[in-house]
C-alpha cells in the first residue's frame, strides 16, 4: 500500500512530514518501537518524549504491536443499532483476541473506532485499512478464515456502495451532475480573482463543514494578505459520526473537489493544496492520486494551469490518524505541521496565519465541490436552485431507522418531513441533525425546513451533513452515553472544562442508565453542560453537550416518565448490591 | 502604545492598548482568576478557562484577550463566579488532590485558587482515575495525581539545546504531561528547580528540594486564630428564652482528626457545654441516640454498609446535618483506595503482604462484620448533606463557628486562615 501520493512541498519543513513517516512505521511494523521514535526524534531534533507525544495523539497508531491484520470495528450508535455487540463477540471467537488487545500469536489486533464514515452500510469494519461493510456473524468467520488462510485484506474487501439516493428534479442536482474536468477552469480565463469572489458572494455559498461561514468572505480576506507562500487546505476529515457525504463526493465526483482547490489557489494567489484526508479514508487514497495524475495529465495541475501564465498549483494529500478534533480547523493545522492535533487559541485565523502561520484557506469537500460546480454553471444558474436566501442543494447523509440509508442531495427548503418520507423512516422519534455535536430535534419538528436561512436555526434547521434517524423503540439515554463517550475519547486534551467535564458527564448519565437518577441529577446535567458549552476552548467542547441540553428540554416527556416520581432528597439513590458485590466474593 | 478606555462590570478603567486584559485589570485593581496564565508565553495557552469573562458579549478567557477602546468586560457576575468555581471544582475532581500530604500544600496555586472562590466541596463526582507517581527522572517526581494539564512546563522548560522535557501524551481523558527523563538529566539543578516552582500545582517535585517549604510553614499559619473565639463561639445567643439544643457526632471512615479538632479550643469547652448538650457522639460515649437533635456533624465517609447505616440514622435524627472534613466531604485519604480495585486492596492487605504467610491469611469476612464498599464514598452520595465544613481537618474555630451559627440562625465570618483543605 503506497503510503502518501506526494514528497512535501519545498516551502515545507521536514517536521511536517512527521505524521506520513509515523504512518510509514505503523504500516511496516504495525506499531511505532520506541526506537523508532526516538529515531524520528533524533531525525527533527525533537526530544523522545515530543515524537511520543504526537504517536500518542492519534489512535491508530500503536506504541505495542497491534497485530499482523488490525481490525478496527465501528462502535458509533448506528453500528450499535445494526448489531455492533453480535459482531464484536464473532470477531473475538473468530480471532481469539479480545476488544482493545492482540490475539496471543499476535495475528491479530481487535480495536474499536469511532465512526468511520459507513454508516449507510453499518455494522463495519476497517482491516489493515480497508473497508469491510455490512457485516454479520456468518461473513465475519469467513473473512477471518481467509486471513488465516493466508489472503490479505486487499484481496477480500469490499467496495463501499455510494448509495445515492435522491438527486433532484429538474435537473438540479448540483454535485452529481455529469461531470467534465477542467470546465470550471476554463472560466478563469475570463474570471478575475475578484469576479470569482463576487460569483461566490452572489450565491451565497455558505461553507458546509458545519459553521456556514460565507466562502467568499474567507477567500476575500486570504487575498488580501501579503505572503511568499499560501495554502489551500480541503478538510477531508470527516469525523462527525454518521456523516459520510464527503466519502461519497471524494468516491464520486473526487475532480470536482480537486477543481474547487484549484480554483481558491487561483482566487488568493496560493500555489499550493493539501488534502487532509482522515486516516478511516485511506482506501479512497489510490482514487485521488489517479485524479491528481489525470489533473496533471490534462494541464489542470502544474505550471500555467489551464494556459494562464503563471498559474501554478500542485495538490498533494496527507493522512490524518484517527482523532475526530482533527477536523476543527487549527487542530488540523497542527496536524498537518506535524504536531498533536490540538486547536490553537483563536489568537489569528488562518486565512491571516494559518499552516506554517502563512495565510491558508481551509474549506470542506463539499464546499470545494460546490464552488467547482458554481463556477462552471455560473451563479445565475445556481440561484435557481433551492429557496430565496438559501440557494442551492445541499447533501445529507442519513442512517438509523429508514429502508433507505445514503446520499440525499436536497434543494435547500425541504422539509424534515419529506425527507423523511423520502428516505422511508421507520416510526422517527429522535433525529440527531449533522451528528452528535449537532442538534437534536423531536419528530414533532419535522415541518421545519432545512436551509441556511435562520441563523440562530430555530425556525429552520441548517444541517451540515446528516440525519441520524432513532425510532421510538430506541432508549435516548443509551444514544445519549453513545455520544458522550465518543466526545470523552476525542476530547485533545486541552483544556479542563472538555477533558474533565465530558469523563464527569458520562459518570452522571451512567447514573441515568443504571436507574439511580431523580430531577436533580437532570437538573444537574443541565448546568454542567452549559459550563462546558460556555467554557470551552474549540468547537468540541462547546458542542459536546448540545445533544444533552437539547434532549432535556424536547423530551421533557420521556425524561420525566423515566426519573420523575422517584424524587427523594433525604437519602440518595444508592445500589447496595453492587457496592458489598466484589466483597462478597471472600464470603468463605 | 495609546491609553485606552475599557469598562470592567459598568466601571470606566484606562491601559495601555493591547495589553492583556488580565493584567490590566490587575493593573486596575480587578482581580480575575488565573491559573495557566503566565506572562511571558505568548501566545497565552488559554488551557484552564478559569479567567472566562464575558467579553463583548462572548464568553472567553481574558488571558487569551487584550484591551482596545471601547472594549466590555463582565468579570464577577454570578454566572461568571459560579463558572469559575465550577472549573476549579471540576480540577480538583478530575486529579487526586489529597492537600495534607502535598508538599505542594500552602504555596499551590489551585489550592489557593479554591480559598479564594470559597470551594468547600466539589459538585462533581470524584473521577478517582488510577494515576501514575513517576519516580523515574532522576532529578525529579511527576505526581500525575496533582496536574491540572496547564501546559506551563510543556512551553517553557527547554534544555540549552532547546529540547523539550515536558510534553502531552496520549488524548482525552488520558491525556497526561509526559517527561523526558534524558532530557531532564541534563537540565541544571537550578532549572530543575524553576521548573517546580513554575508548575501551579504540586505535580512537579525536586528530589531532595520539596520539603525546603516543609509544610505548616507558611504565612497562613504563621499567626495565631485563636483570639477570636471567644465572642464568636463561646457567647450565649442574644435570644429571648435561651435554650440549650442537642447535637449529635460521629466519625465515619474518619481518622478522628475532626473530633480531635472539635477539642481543640481547650477551656473553652467549658463554655460550650453550656451552649449544647452532646447526645449520640464518642464523646459522651453515648452509642444510640436517646432523642432528636438540632444538629448533627459527621466526620469520615462511608466505606462500609455499617457507615451508610449510621449515616442514614443521623440523617433521620438530626434536623441539620452538617459534614466536616475532606473523608465526609469527598473521601479524603481513605478514598486514595477509590483508584484501585477492592479485591486488589484487600488481597494486597490480607493475603500478598510481606508479613502474611502464603496460604495462611484470609481476608476477614463474618456476618459479624461490616461489609466493606467497593469504593469509599462521600456522605452526600447517600444522603442529603445540609452543610460542608472542608479541611483535614477543619480549624476547630471553623467548625464551632458554623454550628453555632447554624444552631441559633446567626452570621459569621471566616478568616481566610480558618478556612483550608489541609
Ligand atoms: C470538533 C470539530 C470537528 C470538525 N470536523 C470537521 C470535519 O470533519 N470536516 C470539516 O469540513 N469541518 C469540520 N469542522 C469545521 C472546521 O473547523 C472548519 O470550520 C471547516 O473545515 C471550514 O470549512 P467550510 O468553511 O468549508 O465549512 C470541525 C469543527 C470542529 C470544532
Ligand atoms: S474543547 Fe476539547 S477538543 Fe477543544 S481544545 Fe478543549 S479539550 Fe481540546
Ligand atoms: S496542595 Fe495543590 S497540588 Fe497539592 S493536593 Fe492540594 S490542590 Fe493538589
Ligand atoms: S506538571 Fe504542573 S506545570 Fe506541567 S502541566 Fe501539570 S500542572 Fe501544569
Ligand atoms: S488563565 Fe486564562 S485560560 Fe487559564
Amino acid at each position: 500500500m503506497s503510503t502518501h501520493s506526494k514528497k512535501l512541498f519545498p516551502v515545507e519543513p521536514p517536521r511536517s512530514g512527521l505524521l506520513a513517516e509515523l504512518w510509514q512505521e505503523q504500516l511496516r511494523n504495525n506499531h511505532i518501537s520506541k526506537q523508532a521514535l526516538k529515531k524520528l526524534a533524533d531525525k527533527h531534533q525533537l526530544s523522545d518524549i515530543e515524537t511520543e507525544g504526537v504517536a500518542s495523539f492519534y489512535h491508530f497508531f500503536h506504541q505495542q504491536p497491534a497485530g499482523k491484520h488490525t481490525i478496527y470495528l465501528n462502535n458509533s450508535i448506528i453500528s450499535e443499532l445494526r448489531g455492533y455487540e453480535r459482531i464484536r463477540e464473532t470477531f473475538e471467537r473468530e480471532t481469539g483476541a479480545h476488544m482493545n488487545s492482540v490475539d496471543p500469536t499476535g495475528s491479530f489486533g481487535l480495536f474499536q473506532t469511532p465512526c468511520i464514515g459507513l454508516s449507510d452500510q453499518e455494522p463495519a469494519a476497517l482491516i489493515d485499512f480497508l473497508p469491510f461493510t455490512n457485516l454479520n456473524a456468518l461473513k465475519v468467520k469467513e473473512i477471518i478464515q481467509k486471513l488465516k488462510q493466508g489472503k490479505t485484506a486487499a484481496e477480500i474487501y469490499d467496495t463501499p456502495l455510494d448509495n445515492i439516493r435522491f438527486t433532484p428534479a429538474n435537473d438540479h442536482s448540483i454535485f452529481f451532475a455529469p461531470y467534465s474536468a477542467g470546465e470550471a477552469i476554463k472560466k478563469l480565463n475570463n474570471l478575475s480573482s475578484e469576479a470569482v469572489i463576487e460569483q461566490l458572494r452572489i450565491s451565497g455559498l455558505a461553507g458546509r463543514g458545519g459553521a456556514f461561514f460565507p466562502t467568499w468572505k474567507k477567500w476575500d480576506t486570504c487575498r488580501q494578505y501579503e505572503s511568499p507562500a499560501k495554502f489551500i487546505v480541503c478538510n477531508a476529515d470527516e469525523g462527525e459520526p454518521g456523516t459520510f457525504k464527503d466519502r461519497v463526493l471524494l468516491n464520486n465526483q473526487p475532480g470536482s473537489v480537486l477543481e474547487g482547490m484549484i480554483l481558491a489557489g487561483y482566487t488568493v494567489g496560493a500555489a499550493y493544496g493539501i488534502v487532509y484526508l482522515r486516516g478511516e479514508y485511506r482506501w479512497l487514497l489510490s482514487k485521488l492520486e489517479t485524479e491528481i495524475e489525470l489533473f496533471h495529465t490534462l494541464g489542470l495541475l502544474g505550471k500555467n494551469i489551464g494556459g494562464i501564465t503563471g498559474f501554478n498549483f500542485d495538490i498533494r494529500v496527507e493522512i490524518g490518524a484517527g482523532a475526530y478534533v482533527c477536523g476543527e480547523e487549527t487542530a488540523l493545522l497542527e496536524s498537518l505541521e506535524g504536531k498533536r492535533g490540538e486547536p490553537r487559541t483563536k489568537w489569528f485565523y488562518p486565512v491571516e496565519k494559518g499552516y506554517l502561520q502563512l495565510p491558508t484557506v481551509v474549506n470542506n469537500v463539499e464546499t470545494f465541490a460546490a464552488v467547482a460546480r458554481l463556477i462552471q454553471m455560473g451563479s445565475f444558474d445556481y440561484l435557481k436552485r433551492g429557496i430565496p436566501g438559501s440557494a442551492g442543494t445541499k447533501l445529507i447523509s442519513i442512517s438509523g431507522d429508514c429502508q433507505r440509508p445514503g446520499i440525499y442531495e436536497i434543494e435547500w427548503g425541504m422539509t424534515v418531513a419529506e425527507l423523511l418520507d423520502l428516505c422511508g423512516a421507520e416510526d422517527p422519534y429522535f433525529i440527531q441533525v449533522s451528528g452528535p455535536s449537532g442538534e437534536c430535534i423531536s419528530v414533532r419538528e419535522k415541518y421545519r425546513r432545512i436551509s441556511m436561512l435562520d441563523l440562530m436555526a430555530q425556525k429552520d434547521i441548517r444541517c451540515g451533513g446528516s440525519f441520524m434517524i432513532f425510532s421510538s423503540k430506541r432508549d435516548l439515554v443509551h444514544i445519549l452515553m453513545n455520544f458522550s463517550e465518543f466526545f470523552k475519547h476525542e476530547s485533545c486534551g486541552v483544556c479542563t472544562p472538555c477533558r474533565a467535564g465530558n469523563f464527569i458527564i458520562q459518570r452522571k448519565l451512567e447514573r441515568l442508565q443504571n436507574e439511580l437518577a431523580d430531577m436533580n441529577d437532570l437538573k444537574e446535567l443541565r448546568n454542567w453542560g452549559t459550563i462546558m458549552k460556555t467554557t470551552s476552548r474549540c468547537g468540541l467542547g462547546k458542542t459536546a453537550s448540545n445533544s444533552i441540553l437539547q434532549s432535556l428540554e424536547k423530551f421533557q416527556d420521556y425524561f420525566t416518565a423515566r426519573f420523575a416520581g422517584t424524587d427523594n432528597s433525604t437519602y440518595r439513590k444508592f445500589d447496595h448490591h453492587a457496592a458489598v458485590e466484589e466483597y462478597e466474593r471472600y464470603k468463605p | 502604545m495609546a491609553t485606552c478606555t475599557f469598562w470592567i462590570d459598568g466601571k470606566q478603567y484606562q491601559a495601555e492598548e493591547g495589553m492583556n486584559l488580565v493584567d490590566a485589570a490587575k493593573e486596575n485593581g480587578v482581580f480575575i482568576p488565573s491559573l495557566c496564565y503566565f506572562k511571558h508565553i505568548d501566545p497565552p495557552l488559554g488551557t484552564c478557562r478559569t479567567c472566562t469573562c464575558k467579553i463583548n458579549g462572548r464568553h472567553d478567557p481574558a488571558c487569551t484577550a487584550f484591551v482596545k477602546e471601547g472594549l466590555k468586560v463582565e468579570v464577577n457576575t454570578p454566572e461568571l463566579l459560579d463558572m469559575r468555581k465550577a472549573l476549579i471544582e471540576m480540577m480538583f475532581a478530575e486529579g487526586n488532590h489529597f492537600c495534607p500530604a502535598c508538599e505542594k500544600s500552602g504555596n499551590c496555586d489551585l489550592q489557593h485558587m479554591g480559598y479564594e472562590l470559597g470551594i468547600s466541596t466539589s459538585r462533581f463526582p470524584h473521577l478517582f482515575k488510577d494515576r501514575l507517581i513517576d519516580y523515574q527522572p532522576k532529578r525529579m517526581i511527576m505526581e500525575h495525581n496533582r496536574c491540572i494539564k496547564c501546559r506551563r512546563c510543556v512551553e517553557e522548560v527547554f534544555t540549552k539545546d532547546g529540547k523539550r522535557v515536558f510534553m502531552y501524551i496520549n488524548r482525552g481523558n488520558e491525556t497526561q504531561v509526559g517527561i523526558d527523563y534524558g532530557q531532564e538529566a541534563k537540565l541544571s539543578e537550578q532549572e530543575a528547580e524553576n521548573a517546580m516552582k513554575l508548575c501551579p500545582t504540586g505535580a512537579i517535585i525536586v528530589r531532595g528540594k520539596s520539603l525546603s517549604q516543609p509544610f505548616g510553614d507558611r504565612k497562613f499559619d504563621l499567626e495565631s486564630t485563636q483570639q477570636h473565639f471567644r465572642h464568636t463561639i463561646t457567647e450565649k445567643p442574644k435570644v429571648a428564652n435561651f435554650e440549650k439544643k442537642t447535637i449529635a457526632t460521629v466519625s465515619l471512615a474518619g481518622c478522628f482528626g475532626c473530633h480531635m479538632s472539635l477539642l481543640d479550643i481547650d477551656t473553652d469547652l467549658l463554655d460550650i457545654v453550656e451552649l449544647v448538650s452532646f447526645n449520640k457522639s464518642p464523646l459522651t460515649d453515648i452509642k444510640n441516640f436517646t432523642q432528636r437533635c438540632h444538629l448533627g456533624l459527621v466526620e469520615g465517609g462511608c466505606c462500609n454498609d455499617e457507615n451508610i447505616e449510621t449515616l442514614k440514622k443521623f440523617r433521620e435524627m438530626c434536623d441539620i446535618l452538617v459534614v466536616m472534613g475532606e473523608c465526609a466531604v469527598w473521601g479524603g485519604l481513605p478514598a486514595m483506595r477509590n483508584t484501585i480495585p477492592l479485591g486488589e486492596c484487600l488481597e494486597e492487605a490480607y493475603l500478598n503482604s510481606v508479613t502474611s504467610e502464603k496460604g495462611e491469611n484470609t481476608v476477614p469476612y463474618h456476618e459479624d462484620l461490616p461489609k466493606i464498599l467497593d469504593r469509599v464514598y462521600a456522605c452526600n452520595e447517600i444522603v442529603k448533606v445540609d452543610y460542608t465544613i472542608p479541611g483535614c481537618p477543619p480549624s476547630a474555630n471553623h467548625i464551632w463557628k458554623v454550628v453555632h451559627g447554624l444552631l441559633w440562625g446567626e452570621d459569621y465570618s471566616l478568616l481566610y486562615s480558618e478556612f483550608k483543605y489541609d
